[in-house]
């Protein structure tokens, strides 16, 4: 029973950094008809998207938000003891990225760096390391980075993924503090369902070859990949998050002994918008209470919860506030919290 | 129980004016695709709390394969 308790511990301030180019989805239109894009793009409810330019990685993102965050808040780089870098998206198969933002973002040898490879469940993930080591006496601040260039990974040739991802980086300061109180997670995997969300090649298991970068007609729609792109079965995933996730998010509150009307918002992981409005009604919850930025941003993947909170909760978080975290998806594997936020810092959303 | 799957079935379909037959290949509605298969699974689950994955999906063919398949898992 993967559930985790902290207490005194949680997210001082937050920032994110978005690529400035726009995607206007109803024009995305360069490999499929237009009506069949409005049909996509209605029922998904993502209008536009962010995508990096070539010379820009994930980390590029989280390092622009990071400085964001470090000036907003006047941060002590010395004090920052542990960088946590979420990504499936990173610079180099080695070294690690988040060393190499150590390096970059001007903190000392001291400080603990590693990543963590993990997708949509990848920032309540993260947030569970990071509460786990501000525990300690040792470690004063720690930077929690998270950041996708997710519009890489999937082929444009692809319609049941084409239209559906984006990139950004986020950067949070995670810190002691008796004004947090308790907080709550709840950690899960299934890797029997590891086919569900995939690329097959580019690793050690399948090298890449120069066959594996030959674009193929993959299916009885004519979508075409390569097996080093990203694929999804949407049908499954959707029945995967109907079966697991309402569950997790019960498991969560009756650990937590609260009632599913006292968090003050609900941010899921934005996947579209038809399976998180459907989420969201199945779960009886108040429109108002569950911000979306999937309709601008698209799936960003682990950088969805963050994105959301700083372009949706600017200005909401005053005063105490408890927030509900769930993400889900590659993997597969998902994790909800339940934590609380005392005049959160929100920082204006980088554009780079 | 049958009446309330043929309603599920329509609204996921957008066929409320029209006749659903339990030997009709619901894969020849006009309505069909893998969009209106998001709807079939939202409405599965609300109306019926059950989930049938792609596996089981790619073998039923008529109406009929789709409601014992939902009736199975009540």
């Amino acid at each position: 029973m993967a559930l985790l308790e902290f207490k005194n511990i949680g997210i001082k301030g937050i920032a994110a950094a978005v690529p400035k180019t726009v995607i206007n989805n109803y024009e995305y239109t360069r490999y499929f008809p237009a009506e069949d894009v409005k049909d996509i793009v209605d029922k998904v409810g993502i209008y536009e998207r962010r995508f990096a330019d070539e010379d820009t990685c994930a980390s590029d993102l989280c390092y622009h938000a990071a400085e964001k965050l470090i000036e907003d808040m006047q941060i002590d780089r010395s004090e920052i003891d542990l960088l946590v870098f979420v990504s499936q998206t990173a610079d180099y198969r080695m070294p690690a990225t988040s060393i190499i933002l150590q390096d970059r973002l001007g903190l000392g040898k001291n400080t603990i760096a590693f990543d963590v490879n993990l997708g949509c469940s990848g920032f309540v993930y993260g947030l569970s390391i990071v509460y786990n080591f501000v525990q300690q006496q040792g470690i004063r601040k720690a930077l929690l980075l998270d950041g996708e260039t997710r519009s890489r990974v999937y082929s444009p040739k692809d319609r049941k993924t084409a239209f559906l991802f984006g990139d950004g980086g986020i950067a949070a300061l995670i810190e002691k503090d008796e004004a947090f109180g308790k907080s709550w997670f709840s950690l899960n995997s299934d890797g029997s369902r590891s086919s569900l969300i995939k690329m097959d090649a580019g690793g050690y298991r399948n090298p890449s070859t120069p066959e594996t970068l030959k674009e193929k007609v993959v299916d009885e729609h004519g979508n075409i990949r390569t097996d080093e792109h990203g694929y999804m079965n949407g049908a499954d995933v959707f029945n995967f998050v109907l079966a697991e996730v309402p569950k997790d998010i019960k498991k969560t509150f009756a650990y937590a002994e609260a009632d599913m009307s006292r968090p003050d918002f609900f941010v899921f992981h934005q996947a579209n918008s038809y399976m998180n409005e459907y989420l969201q009604k199945k779960l009886k919850l108040d429109a108002e209470k569950v911000p979306a930025s999937v309709g601008k941003f698209g799936n960003t993947s682990s950088v969805s919860i963050p994105l959301t909170i700083v372009s949706e909760l600017q200005g909401r978080l005053q005063g105490e506030k408890e927030l509900f975290l769930c993400g889900f998806g590659v993997g597969m594997s998902w994790a909800s919290a339940l934590i609380k936020t005392n005049n959160c810092h929100v920082s204006d959303i980088v554009e780079i | 129980m049958e009446e309330k799957f043929i309603d599920a079935l329509k609204e996921a379909l957008e066929m409320e004016d029209q006749e659903v037959n339990f030997s009709d290949n619901f894969r020849d509605y006009d309505t069909w695709d893998s969009l209106s298969r998001l709807s079939l699974i939202a409405v599965l689950d609300s109306e019926f709390d059950v989930q049938i994955e792609d596996a089981e999906f790619a073998k039923l063919v008529t109406v009929e394969d789709l409601y014992n398949a939902v009736a199975a898992k009540q």
